[in-house]
C-alpha cells in the first residue's frame, strides 16, 4: 500500500512539538515499513523553501531548547526513500516560486495532482 | 456472505473545542451501522478522548446541577461506541499515541483503549477498506 500525505497547514503545534506533527508522522511510520509520499500544498509550501531551524522560544526564565528543524526534516524524508512534492501554483501565489527549493523536493503544478494521487492507494489529508 | 469492512480513522482534535470532534464521533456511529469494524489512531490532543478522569459538573448558567445537566463526555461517548460494535459483533479498536499521551498527562484511559504509536497507524490503515484522516485546524 502507498500513502500520499498532503499537508496544508504549516507550522501546526512546530514551536510546542518541536517538529511537524506530520512530517514525524511519516518518518515514524516510513521507519516501519510505510511506503509513503508527501505532497506540500496550501501554507505547507512554506516547508519547501525553508532554510532555517525556527526560532528558540523564550518564556521568562524558560528558554527552549530544541527548536523545530523543519529543513532538517525535509531532508532525512526524502533521503529515506519518501518523494516530497510541492504545489507550484501555491508557492507562486504566496511569492514564493522564486526562492530555491530543498534539495530533492519536487514541484508539480495543481492540474497535475490528479496523476500524482493515482499512484497512491490512499490519501490522507490532513 | 459479504465480507466485514472495516474503516481507519486518524483523528488530531481534543475534547470540547471543536465541532470536528462530533462529527468524527459520528462518523464512526455511521460506521458501525453500516455494519463495518472501527479501528481508531488518536494523534495529539485527541488522545485525550479516552481520558479515564473526566467528569461531569452542574451549570449554575443553566440552572442546572451535575445530575440534571449530564454532561457529555467523550470516554462515555467511546464506551457507548465500545458496547455498540459489541452489540452488532463488531470490532472497535482504538490506539492513542503513546508520546502524545505522555505530553499531556493523560496516561489514565478507559478500558478497551490501547497505547501505541505510528506503526499501528500503518498497520490498521494496511488492514483496512479505507482510512479517513481528520487533522486539526
Amino acid at each position: 500500500m502507498k500513502v500520499l500525505q498532503v499537508i496544508d497547514q504549516a507550522f501546526r503545534t512546530t514551536t510546542e512539538e518541536q517538529d511537524d506533527t506530520i512530517l514525524w508522522l511519516t518518518q515514524s511510520m516510513r521507519g516501519a515499513g510505510g511506503d509513503l509520499m508527501v505532497l506540500l500544498s496550501g501554507h505547507g509550501v512554506h516547508y519547501a523553501v525553508l532554510n532555517e531551524r525556527q526560532p528558540a522560544l523564550g518564556l521568562g526564565a524558560w528558554q527552549q531548547q530544541q527548536p523545530s528543524e523543519i529543513p532538517r526534516d525535509i531532508s532525512n524524508l526524502v533521503n529515506s526513500g519518501v518523494p516530497v512534492f510541492v504545489v507550484r501554483d501555491d508557492l507562486e501565489e504566496r511569492g514564493l516560486a522564486r526562492l530555491p527549493l530543498r534539495e530533492k523536493v519536487e514541484p508539480v503544478s495543481r492540474d497535475s495532482l490528479p496523476d500524482l494521487y493515482e499512484q497512491a492507494d490512499q490519501i490522507w489529508h490532513w | 456472505m459479504t465480507e466485514t469492512k472495516t474503516l481507519t480513522f486518524a483523528f488530531m482534535d481534543p475534547p470540547f473545542e471543536s465541532e470536528r470532534t462530533v462529527t468524527f464521533f459520528r462518523l464512526l456511529d455511521a460506521t458501525l451501522d453500516k455494519g463495518a469494524n472501527v479501528r481508531v489512531f488518536a494523534y495529539e490532543g485527541a488522545v485525550a478522548l479516552a481520558f479515564a478522569l473526566q467528569q461531569t459538573h452542574g451549570n449554575s448558567v443553566h440552572g442546572r446541577n451535575d445530575e440534571e445537566e449530564a454532561h457529555p463526555l467523550t470516554r462515555e461517548w467511546i464506551a457507548a461506541l465500545q458496547q455498540k460494535a459489541a452489540d452488532k459483533n463488531l470490532r472497535f479498536e482504538w490506539i492513542n499515541c503513546g508520546l502524545c499521551v505522555d505530553e499531556r498527562g493523560v496516561n489514565e484511559v478507559i478500558d478497551g483503549c490501547g497505547r501505541g504509536g505510528p506503526p499501528d497507524l500503518w498497520r490498521f490503515a494496511s488492514d483496512a477498506f479505507n482510512t479517513l484522516t481528520i487533522g486539526t485546524r
